[in-house]
């Protein structure tokens, strides 16, 4: 346990861009709210950072920190239905369940994320092929309007506002608190396999085999390598594990490392990602390894470096995740695989995976049928941008997206082509809410007027 | 266990009660707000307290103080410990120019918390097990400008449980006085945080394993110990010119 509290000081996850609100407000108790319409900046609320881009900033308006928010409301363990303030993190949560035989129904690949910011970005995990996103479990949620209206939001009540609040990116008022379903769990643990795959053909042939059999797929790649071949990697698959009960052994908790300060930005250089992405690879030794591990390593495998961020230095860096549609998905795969390796820009965690056809209700959900990577490219300026204004050219020709909770730079352009329901989405956009990612992605007919 | 809490709605109390509840204790939670009370009561429920009975006090109601703790020991039908954590950090410079605005403070921050020890003081002595924690503050263990009169009432407060400590041990009743620096919870919201402040989650965490091992005397974090150490050691006459 830290004792240090999180700074005062609202930063997103890749710390870049580095901007500052004017000023930041806490939320205490949802029977003491702030009267939204008194700020004179515009507000934007602000959960656990992990966005890694600028889609949690508000520079020079009102941050509005919701991690006090933090009460359970009620929790039925017969129906699998918890219901919690916005700003309980899923770490929280999942402590709080599995020992009591439930596990939440999506999760993103950290567990340091609240549940306001989990529906805000509707987050995927390794089980969008079977499950979806997190919007789809929300059964419904409290939302503060800037006119002082609290309306409960659900399938069937203010629909509309429910659709546009799941992957609403912060901007339709406050989620005070979320109601969703849970799933059953045995144990705490997942039975695995990981298959190492040595072209993009094979993960898409081992994705094909895998994916009605196991709830939970993804990969680790490495794109620099295998030339023709595309990439080659570690497919991971597994399902939660029935073969043992629920006292069977109890999942240590370890105490997590901790990156203390920036390292200086040439230790992760395209060489030491070479030889990472090397060593990583190499490790496994042969084809298939079938195994039964506890959740956390296999669904959190970063969070035991508590704020990895750093080892990228004070430069920060950018992720960049896309998805392309499955028709497509190969030529620009090729395209994009090429463009990166030719720009000599390294990336240290690549992830592959594959999102089924299950719907959100989120009008501005990211997840769509195809393929997706996740990069992470040191911030390297204009060259990094130059590349990724690149990358956004070949998504949008081949009819895919970049995902706005990892992004820092893509054009209003591109985005209102990424993301066709946008104007339905900006009607419910609370007027006296925004963010340094909406001003940028919405700003273009502004523009126009100034 | 059988808890009675004070000040429950406090964000440091709510850490230290969120423990208990994991190990399945039933509380009496006394706070004055109703909305709050049951936020809290209902998050305790969910995390695994087996019992939540609450009871609405101003503490500065003194005269109800009798009543609350009758309440609260025939509900539960006895208590094991109890945990006083209600306080306001008040504004100095009012106080300074009002004898009503700094008897305020003093009536919240101690005087109110002297009866209700008096009372729960005999209890426990009578039935000779229990543990009676306190939140006091290292800002009573030396007085400074800023904020003397909060200071003072906290330093009042710990003087009288030491005297209680002392008196209480041989009934086998533990006293437990902690003293935590700046934290970050409502009550310090509008107070300018620099790298020393903790969360109110480590704060809570020290106070449940400090209730359980019958602690003293602890400072939250440990740090302030031997910050407060050279506090206490600065000779007054170098110390009446520092602007602390
Ligand atoms: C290591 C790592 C792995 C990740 N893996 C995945 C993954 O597998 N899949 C995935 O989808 N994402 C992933 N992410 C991204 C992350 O899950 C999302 O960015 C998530 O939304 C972050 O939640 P947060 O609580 O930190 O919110 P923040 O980043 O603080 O905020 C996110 C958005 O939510 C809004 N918001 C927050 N609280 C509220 C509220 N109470 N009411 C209204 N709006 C609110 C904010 O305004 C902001 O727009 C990963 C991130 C990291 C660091
Ligand atoms: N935060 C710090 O930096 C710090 C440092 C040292 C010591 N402390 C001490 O820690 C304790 C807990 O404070 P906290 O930090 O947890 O802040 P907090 O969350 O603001 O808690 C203070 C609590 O005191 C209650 N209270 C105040 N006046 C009251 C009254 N007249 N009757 C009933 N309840 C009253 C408040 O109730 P309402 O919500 O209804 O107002 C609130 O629940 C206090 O004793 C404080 O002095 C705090």
């Amino acid at each position: 346990m830290s004792f240090l509290s999180k700074t005062n000081q609202p930063r997103s996850w890749g710390r870049y861009p580095k901007v500052t609100p004017a000023e930041v407000q806490s939320v205490f108790w949802r029977s003491e709210l702030p009267n939204i319409a008194d700020f004179e900046q515009p507000v934007l609320p602000y959960a656990y950072g992990r966005s890694y881009g600028d889609s949690c900033l508000n520079e020079g308006g009102v941050s509005l920190d919701v991690s006090h928010l933090r009460r359970f409301i009620s929790f039925d363990e017969d129906e699998g239905l918890l219901c919690c303030e916005a700003g309980v993190s899923l770490a929280e949560i999942l402590e709080l369940i599995v020992p009591r035989g439930w596990f939440i129904p999506v999760s993103p690949g950290t567990r340091f994320v609240y549940v306001g910011g989990a529906i805000a970005n509707d987050v995927h995990g390794k089980n969008h092929h079977k499950a979806g996103t997190f919007g789809c479990h929300v059964t419904r949620f409290e939302l503060l309007r800037s006119n002082g209206e609290r309306l409960i939001c659900s399938p069937h009540e203010n629909t509309n506002l429910f659709q546009a609040t799941i992957g609403g990116l912060g901007l339709t008022g406050v989620i005070l608190w979320a109601e969703f379903r849970l799933k059953p769990i045995v144990n705490p643990f997942i039975d695995m396999e990981r298959i190492q795959f040595s072209s993009l053909d094979e993960f898409l042939q081992i994705s094909a085999e895998t994916d009605q059999q196991y709830e939970y797929t993804m990969s680790w790649v490495d794109i620099l390598i295998g030339g023709q071949n595309l990439c080659r990697g570690i497919f991971m698959c597994g399902n939660n594990d029935q073969s043992r009960s629920l006292a069977s052994k109890k999942t240590g908790r370890k105490l997590p490392l901790t990156v203390p300060f920036d390292l200086p930005s040439f230790v992760l250089n395209s060489l030491t990602v070479k030889s990472f992405n090397e060593l990583f690879y190499h490790s496994q030794l042969s084809k298939r390894v079938h195994k039964v591990v506890p959740y956390e390593p296999f669904f959190y495998p970063l969070d035991s470096i508590h704020e990895w961020n750093r080892l990228y230095g004070k430069r920060g860096f950018l992720q960049y995740q896309f998805v392309v549609p499955f028709q497509d998905g190969f030529g620009a795969m090729r395209e994009i695989i090429g463009r990166i390796r030719r720009s000599g820009e390294g990336s240290f965690l690549t992830v592959l995976k594959t999102f089924g056809t299950i719907r959100s209700p989120g009008m501005l959900s990211f997840p769509r049928p195809g393929i997706t990577l996740a990069l992470d490219f040191a911030y390297g300026g204009q060259k990094t941008l130059q590349l990724l204004d690149e990358l956004d050219k070949v998504v949008r020709q081949s009819g895919g997206a970049v995902y706005p909770a990892k992004d820092a730079r893509m054009s209003a352009e591109n985005f209102q082509a990424f993301f066709p329901r946008w104007q339905e989405f900006a009607q419910y956009v609370d007027p006296h809410f925004s963010s340094s990612f909406w001003r940028r992605v919405s700003h273009a007919q502004k523009l126009v007027m100034v | 266990m059988r808890i009675l809490i004070v000040g429950a709605t406090s964000a440091i109390a709510h850490e230290t009660a969120k423990r208990f509840a994991k190990d399945g204790a039933e509380f009496f939670l006394v706070a004055r707000s109703p909305e709050k009370l049951e936020d809290t009561g209902n998050d305790l429920k969910v995390r695994g307290a087996k019992r939540i009975e609450t009871f609405l006090l101003d503490v500065t109601d003194l005269d109800r103080h009798q009543e609350m703790i009758e309440t609260a020991i025939s509900t539960l039908d006895g208590l094991d410990m109890v945990l006083i954590s209600h306080g306001t950090l008040g504004d100095q410079q009012k106080c300074q120019v009002s004898v009503s605005e700094t008897l305020k403070e003093f009536t919240t921050n101690c005087t109110s918390v002297i009866s209700l020890l008096t009372i729960l003081a005999g209890y426990f002595e009578q039935q000779k097990r229990g543990c009676i924690t306190v939140v006091s503050s290292v800002a009573g263990d030396r007085g400074r400008q800023s904020n003397y009169v909060y200071g003072a009432a906290k330093g009042a407060l710990s003087v009288f449980l030491q005297g209680l400590r002392n008196r209480l041990s041989k009934s086998g009743v533990a006293v437990v006085t902690v003293k935590p620096g700046l934290i970050d919870t409502p009550m310090t919201a509008s107070v300018k945080k620099g790298l020393l402040a903790a969360s109110a989650q480590g704060v809570g965490e020290g106070i449940y394993r400090a209730m359980k091992n019958r602690k003293e005397v602890v400072y939250l974090p440990w740090f302030w110990r031997p910050i407060m150490l050279i506090v206490r050691s600065i000779p007054e006459p170098v110390f009446k010119r520092l602007s602390l």
